[in-house]
């Protein structure tokens, strides 16, 4: 306010006289801008805040146009051995690469796993509750939860928060009694079955190398490569993906991690064979 | 008498008791008996049926109750609260199937059952419920049946036979003496000793016996009356041909 007034801007409350707004009122004390109960007295005058506040808005609907920064690249498939799962490492607040050797995958039992993208704290925070789901079941029932029944725990529990902004691609990956199990949940409440996901910025770049090679009757070190080649194809383009691809294989016994490489190492080993 | 219910009806005696529970089970022994036997493939559950009065339709009377399309039930004691028991089952059978996308075990059904029975053996103003039950059915993912017995006191047990209401204790005698996995490796061995066991009490015959026959993956078989008669009929010509042998034996 005062700003607006020492750099000459035409500037006048309505209703309102002068000398209220000054230093040297009668009131005494300075005026900060934050108390002012009319919101109209922090704009200029002639700011419409009507018309301008389109601006802002979401065309979709409500909320305001905020860009979510999902960035990464995550991806699983099932194959005739298991599951493969590869994701990148990469984390980044706007262009500020925030840190290169993040864990997006999350270990929710020695059977379980789930992926994160979208919001690493809304990730961490409700795969944890999962997590924590799925040893009470098997406590209760003496008996290892399905992957369907886990990821529709995480399902109904991010819907309940619609609309609170919660910003979760996760898939939930595993192993159960009907075999392998890959379901895509997001915070809208999505929930998929599928054989095949890629979630994240890099994901359509991911998916143009995973939907060209992807077979059922993979080897499982043919399923790593692709995985990988796919992950480092989105590093390649994608800003927002990068650092170290990481794998997993699931089958009947779990888990397993099975590497840790730079994505930069990985791009010259296909640039050497391309030689 | 306080407006609020902040008195709790069940409390300890001075010697451990919880009174309002064991008078919940003297009310589970006036009702009438039913009757419950495993065998390999087969479950059997047999329950007497009271005459019913001239003008009152019989089929309003059920105590064999299907909770789901998988686990059946058959209760003992008072009927009204078992229709409350019954219902919150289902319920929670359709919603144990919406959120965890597979059917109930039959041992979670009864430990959900048996978790209502104990709260309310702990809670301000409610009284226990005076009903026992037995849940038979079979897992979706196994082909071993089973059958569980709850009691008002909300404790629950797996059993290979068992009898809950009037005169049970003689009902579960006979079947400790006459159970062994030969006898109800077959159908038909199950459906009979389940029949004996009842008729142990109920000796007016099949007009007051209801029996449904349990198995996988088939739905739920109510045997008619002209069944059991013939099932009665094989088990009484037994019982004579016994008492000659031992007549003959004892000269």
């Amino acid at each position: 306010m005062e700003l607006f007034r020492e750099a000459g801007f035409p500037y006048k409350i309505e209703g309102r006289q002068d000398d209220r707004r000054s230093n040297n009122s009668t009131t005494g004390r300075p005026r900060c801008p934050f108390d002012e109960e009319d919101i109209n007295s922090l704009m200029p005058i002639n700011f419409g805040v009507i018309e301008n506040k389109q601006h802002f808005q979401n065309e979709g609907g409500p909320g305001p146009r905020i860009k979510m920064n999902h960035g990464t690249t995550t991806l699983a498939f099932k194959f005739q051995h298991g599951i493969a799962v590869v994701v990148d490492s990469r984390a980044t607040a706007g262009s500020f690469i925030s840190s290169r050797t993040v864990e997006k995958v999350l270990a929710i039992n020695q059977y379980l796993i789930g992926t994160m993208a979208g919001g690493a704290a809304d990730c961490m925070y409700w795969e944890r509750i999962l997590a924590m789901h799925c040893n009470l079941y098997e406590l209760r029932n003496k008996r290892r939860i399905s992957v369907a029944a886990a990821s529709k725990i995480l399902c109904n529990l991010v819907y309940s928060y619609k609309g609170s902004r919660l910003s979760l691609g996760t898939m939930i990956a595993g192993w159960d009694s009907k075999g392998p199990g890959l379901y895509y949940v997001d915070s809208d409440g999505t929930r998929i079955s599928g054989n095949l996901f890629s979630v994240g910025s890099g994901s359509p770049y991911a998916y143009s190398v995973l939907d060209t090679e992807y077979r059922w009757d993979l080897s499982v070190d043919e399923a790593l490569d692709l995985g990988q080649k796919a992950v480092v194809g989105a590093t390649f383009r994608d800003s927002a993906s990068g650092g170290f691809i990481n794998s997993y294989i699931i089958n009947a016994d779990g888990w397993k991690h099975i590497s840790h490489i730079d994505c930069f190492d990985l791009i010259q080993k296909y640039n050497s064979k391309k030689k | 008498m306080t407006g609020r219910y902040d008195r709790a009806i069940t409390v300890f005696s001075p010697d451990g008791h919880l009174f309002q529970v064991e008078y919940a089970q003297e009310a589970v022994k006036q009702g009438t008996c039913a009757v419950a036997v495993r065998g390999a493939d087969t479950i059997v559950l047999a329950v007497e049926k009271k005459a019913v009065a001239k003008l009152q339709e019989e089929r309003t009377v059920r105590k064999i109750v299907q909770l789901d399309k998988h686990v059946v039930m058959a209760f003992a004691g008072l009927h009204a609260d078992a229709r409350v028991l019954i219902s919150r089952a289902r319920v929670e059978c359709q919603s144990h199937q919406l959120t965890v996308e597979d059917p109930v075990t039959v041992e979670y059904i009864t430990r959900y059952l048996s978790q209502i029975k104990q709260q309310y053996t702990q809670s301000n103003g409610r009284r226990p419920f005076g009903v026992s039950c037995l849940l038979a059915g079979f897992d979706n993912d196994s082909d071993i049946p089973r059958i569980y017995q709850t009691d008002p006191a909300g404790n629950y047990f797996e059993w290979k036979a068992n009898a809950i209401g009037r005169s049970a204790k003689t009902v579960h005698e006979f079947l400790e003496k006459n159970y062994s996995d030969d006898i109800v490796a077959e159908r038909k061995g199950v459906i009979k000793l389940a029949i004996k066991a009842l008729f142990e009490v109920v000796q007016s015959g099949a007009k007051n016996m209801d029996v449904a026959v349990i198995r996988k993956g088939t739905n739920l078989e109510m045997l008619s009356q002209d069944e059991i008669s013939s099932y009665i009929k094989i088990i009484e010509k037994e019982r004579e041909e016994e008492a000659q042998r031992k007549k003959g034996g004892g000269r």
